[in-house]
């Protein structure tokens, strides 16, 4: 069914969107098991559409045609209204379609959940997002280090993002690993993703923040584990420091799409960014359990949403 | 006394602004010369502006819904240019500020001022001649509606030259929207822009359902009534139901701007979220209240042009109940990405699918009033075969966005912006500009010319394919909306071609308003004296065209479903009654005018923090009112011997025909 189904979108979309491009269709050529299963997503259920959608759009130009006013010759039924038989296939068909896609929902809403780890042998890579005005800052909260507008990562690791934004709500998106996320200033929202090939992957903000906007693109380069350690180890040995003083200067609104690297990140930098909007006396002289209480999850998922996601 | 209002907030600056500023200002006093020249200023105040007359009033929507697709379309056009410049990170022509404002005002415009005047114009015209009212219930109140839209476009059209609109995207997300990261005006004109012309909205709602459920021929059952006038009870519940939450919701944002309150501000325990969802509470069901009545005028026109009743009467009006209801269930469809778990967002998902069902019946329905029906290719025809197939491909986009893990790579990409344009274009402004080519001859008194008409669909149909097309591509290629320019080479040459097929439904605009000018210049040649040109189904045939003031003579007895129809068959319909009577109608009143004007300037001073002139316009608002509210002199008879003079004239003419 899913191949033969496959085979028939194959046969009729990629073609054509391909012939229009001549290159690169990006969500068609994802580089992560995420993008790999969205786009089998889309396509099944492009598939699934078409068997209606085209017989529809056939029929709709047939009958006009056949039934024009100058063909005599067709059967006229000037007061043929009514149908029991065509009223319950017209609404059955549709109902089947979507008790068919109502199942596929379900069943991929739940595997592509953005909160969802990947299962890997490998532990996920943590990178903590801070969607800036208007730049990406990236923390390696294990490495100490940090960067802007460039997103390094190893092939083949699970990445679990936890994304928040310093002040305008942006969406966190590298359209060939698949989904994208909301960073809210406040709130903390996770993204867990992965790249399967190594290669350059363009990113960029896909929810509107300002006048800078345009420019908030960033190039996620995948590379082998080794090669990944040895950019960590120049990354480590780079003088420039993320504290809160250069912080607060990298925050300033600015349109910066150069890349930057940092040797060192004071920690708990990214909690303090969620919490800052917080009351003044949850900051003061607190510990990492404490700060986890005060950290909102994101949107209208309960507390238990994470843990309960990993089963 | 003038608040934050100064020299400056004129963008002397800007030639693009200001020659755009020159030219609306020239035009607009060559017009008033005009009027002045031919001496109809009168006629323009007592037959049109203080009119109370539905038909007129529909009318007045579509005319401003016309003047305000130039302005819409002029911002697209000039979005396509920068976005067909704009590669490699090059600069374009439109600073990101204007771009910003441009795709801004592009959406409101599109939205409150165009497609929503022409929705509410339609059921003006149609839904009292449909049920065989005079008028409807509250006809003040519906000249009020009417100039309190109009008070909401003419804020928009000033925001352009005085100050600046809002930069933000066409609803409006804190924080952006907040006062720290937009300080300009931009923002207050958007909020009371859309609160003055909601409101209108939001009375047309009220006034609609209470005529369509009050006012209905007495012997008209639910289930008499034609399609467009469920179609539009439906609506109009809708926009009673759901224009309060934008009110609300628009209310909140002016509290956080105005009065430092913290709702949806990230300090102070403020939650953007919340405006989110309550946004889209309203903005779901928005889209449904602009689609309903442009299937019901498809319905119309093509069980008219096939010569049958259309097929599945009921099955129909289920349809379009059941999707009036479901589309409260299915908002958070617009944020997948906001975090939601994956059990809330695959409730949402299935239930926007859900939605597809009806809709699909509805095309099926068409469909099958087609088979075995004798086709006229009449425009109005076109616009609805092109509909049904353009929409057939939309409403399958929509559905793959509803999917949430289709979504999560296609959300706020141009793919996005492709399907939302295919059902709006296809859907609404195909439906709307059908209906107005099919009920014109009602208002008028004469048929719109056929050629332009189709030249005109031909254009928006290609215009609209290849203006699209390469965004859905675009969509898969990665490329996020409202971008001001972008890094990727790639994907200038799919946006040229979009800029193409902008100038082609650029061509289908004019040639619309050359159809215009040309049905008024051969308005004698196309005059239609029978009342019923088409051949038509439904009552508002059964009376002249343009149909009298008073609608009917006699208030229509109504036996079947397509009782002009069946009258026909019978031969009962054109029969020249034996007497008359006296009709009871409403007078003319300047009360609309004058609350909408006064409403300008409350607004104008609310944007401008103009406390004075504000507190004098809202009481001088509210005075007003309850003047009207006062004044008994509000109806009149029109004598039997009158209307039978009226009538005279109908019969011979109906036998020369």
């Amino acid at each position: 069914m899913n191949k033969t189904l496959r085979l028939i979108v194959a046969g009729t979309c990629v073609p054509l969107l391909l012939s229009l491009s001549g290159c690169t269709v990006e969500l068609l050529d994802p580089k992560g098991q995420i993008g790999m299963q969205e786009k089998d997503l889309i396509l099944i259920a492009l598939g699934v559409m078409l068997l209606v959608v085209i017989p529809v759009i056939i029929l709709t130009l047939f009958f006009a045609w056949k039934y024009r006013e100058s063909n005599t010759s067709a059967t006229y039924a000037p007061t043929w209204a009514h149908s029991n038989r065509i009223e319950i296939v017209i609404w059955a068909i549709p109902c089947l379609i979507v008790l068919g896609l109502a199942g596929l929902i379900w069943v991929s809403t739940h595997q592509l959940d953005p909160y969802r780890p990947i299962a890997s042998k490998t532990p996920p890579l943590e990178v903590q997002v801070v969607a800036l005005n208007w730049k990406w800052l990236f923390i390696y909260p294990e490495y100490g280090i940090a960067t802007v507008n460039q997103l390094e990562i190893p092939v083949d690791r699970p990445v679990a993002f936890k994304l928040t934004a310093e002040s305008i709500m942006n969406s966190f998106f590298i359209p060939q690993l698949g989904s994208q996320v909301y960073a809210m200033a406040g709130m903390q929202t996770q993204l867990h993703l992965i790249a399967n090939h190594e290669g350059i992957y363009p990113g960029r903000s896909a929810a509107f923040s300002g006048p800078g906007f345009s420019d908030m693109h960033f190039d996620t380069i995948t590379v082998s584990p080794q090669a990944f350690s040895a950019w960590v180890a120049q990354a480590q040995s780079s003088p420039v420091v993320l504290d809160d003083k250069t912080y607060a200067a990298l925050a300033a609104p600015s349109i910066q799409t150069q890349p930057t690297v940092y040797g060192r990140v004071s920690p708990g930098l990214f909690l303090s960014v969620v919490n800052h909007y917080m009351p003044a006396r949850s900051m003061a002289g607190m510990d990492d359990k404490d700060n986890d209480l005060f950290m909102s999850e994101a949107s209208m998922c309960g507390p238990s949403k994470s843990s309960e996601d990993k089963n | 006394m003038f608040g934050k209002l100064t020299w400056d907030a004129i963008p002397w600056h800007d030639p693009i602004i200001m020659i755009t500023g020159a030219i609306v200002a020239f035009g607009g006093l060559v017009l008033l010369g005009l009027i002045t020249y031919f001496g109809k200023w009168k006629y323009l105040w007592t037959e049109w502006l203080t009119s109370v007359d539905h038909k007129k009033i529909g009318a007045m929507y579509f005319i401003m819904g016309l003047i305000m697709l130039l302005r819409g379309f002029a911002d697209a056009i000039m979005m396509r240019t920068q976005q067909a410049m704009a590669a490699n990170d090059a600069a374009g022509y439109l600073p990101p500020h204007h771009y910003d404002q441009i795709f801004t005002a592009h959406g409101v415009i599109m939205i409150f001022f165009v497609a929503t005047p022409f929705i509410l114009g339609l059921m003006n015209v149609i839904v009292p001649l449909q049920i065989g009212a005079r008028d409807v219930a509250f006809p003040f109140v519906n000249s009020l509606s009417f100039w309190l839209s109009a008070v909401g476009a003419a804020l928009v059209m000033v925001s352009m030259f005085v100050g600046d609109f809002a930069a933000t995207g066409w609803v409006a997300y804190p924080p952006l929207s907040e006062l720290g990261y937009s300080p300009t005006v931009g923002v207050d004109y958007y909020i009371w822009s859309l609160q003055i012309s909601g409101i209108g909205t939001t009375l047309t709602g009220i006034n609609f359902i209470v005529t369509i459920l009050r006012m209905r021929a007495p012997s008209m059952k639910l289930m008499q009534m034609p399609v467009f006038t469920w179609t539009a009870l439906i609506t109009n519940i809708l926009i009673v139901a759901v224009f309060p939450v934008l009110t609300a919701t628009l209310a909140l944002l002016a509290a956080d701007r105005y009065l430092d309150m913290h709702f949806f501000t990230n300090e102070l325990g403020g939650n953007a979220m919340m405006y989110i969802n309550l946004i889209w509470i309203w903005g779901h069901p928005e889209v449904y209240i602009l689609i309903l009545p442009c299937f019901g005028a498809f319905s119309e026109i093509i069980a008219t042009f096939s010569r049958k009743p259309l097929f599945g009467y009921a099955s129909m009006v289920y349809a379009t109940s059941s999707i009036g209801v479901l589309s409260f269930f299915v908002w958070l469809h617009h944020f997948f990405t906001m975090g939601s778990g994956a059990n809330v967002n695959a409730f949402f998902g299935i239930m926007t699918t859900i939605i597809s069902i009806p809709t699909g019946v509805k095309l099926f329905n068409w469909l099958f009033t087609m088979y075995r029906g004798r086709i006229r290719f009449h425009s109005t025809v076109l616009w609805t075969i092109g509909f049904m197939v353009t929409f057939a491909v939309g409403g399958m986009t929509g559905v793959l966005l509803a999917i949430p893990g289709a979504d999560f790579v296609l959300h706020n990409s141009l793919f996005l912006v492709a399907h939302f344009h295919n059902v709006i274009i296809g859907g609404v402004v195909f439906g709307c500009l059908a209906g107005m080519t099919f009920w014109f001859p009602k208002v008028f008194g004469f048929t719109l010319n056929e050629f332009w008409g189709k030249v005109s669909f031909w254009c928006w149909l290609v215009g609209y394919w290849l203006a699209f097309t390469p965004l859905y591509i675009l969509g898969f290629r990665g490329m996020t909306r409202r971008m001001n320019h972008y890094d990727i080479p790639g994907w200038q040459p799919y946006l040229v071609v979009a800029l193409v097929g902008a100038i082609i439904i650029g061509m289908g605009i004019l040639a619309l308003i050359i159809q215009l000018v040309v049905s008024i210049r051969d308005r004698e040649k196309n005059r239609d004296l029978t009342g019923d040109p088409w051949d038509a189904r439904s009552l508002e045939w059964s009376t002249t065209s343009p149909a009298p003031f008073y609608n009917f003579a006699h208030v229509p007895e109504i036996t079947s479903l397509e009782q002009h129809w069946d009258d026909k068959i019978s031969g009962r319909a054109g029969v020249k009654p034996l007497h008359y009577e006296d009709i009871h109608m409403p007078r003319n009143t300047a009360a609309g005018v004058l609350i909408s004007g006064f409403s300008l300037i409350l607004c104008f001073a609310l944007v401008w923090h103009m406390w004075a002139i504000a507190l004098i316009s809202l009481a001088a608002t509210i005075g007003t009112f309850i003047h009207r509210s006062y004044n008994r002199d509000v109806d009149y008879w029109v004598p039997a011997a009158e209307v039978a003079r009226l009538e005279s004239n109908r019969y011979p003419e109906k036998q020369e025909a």
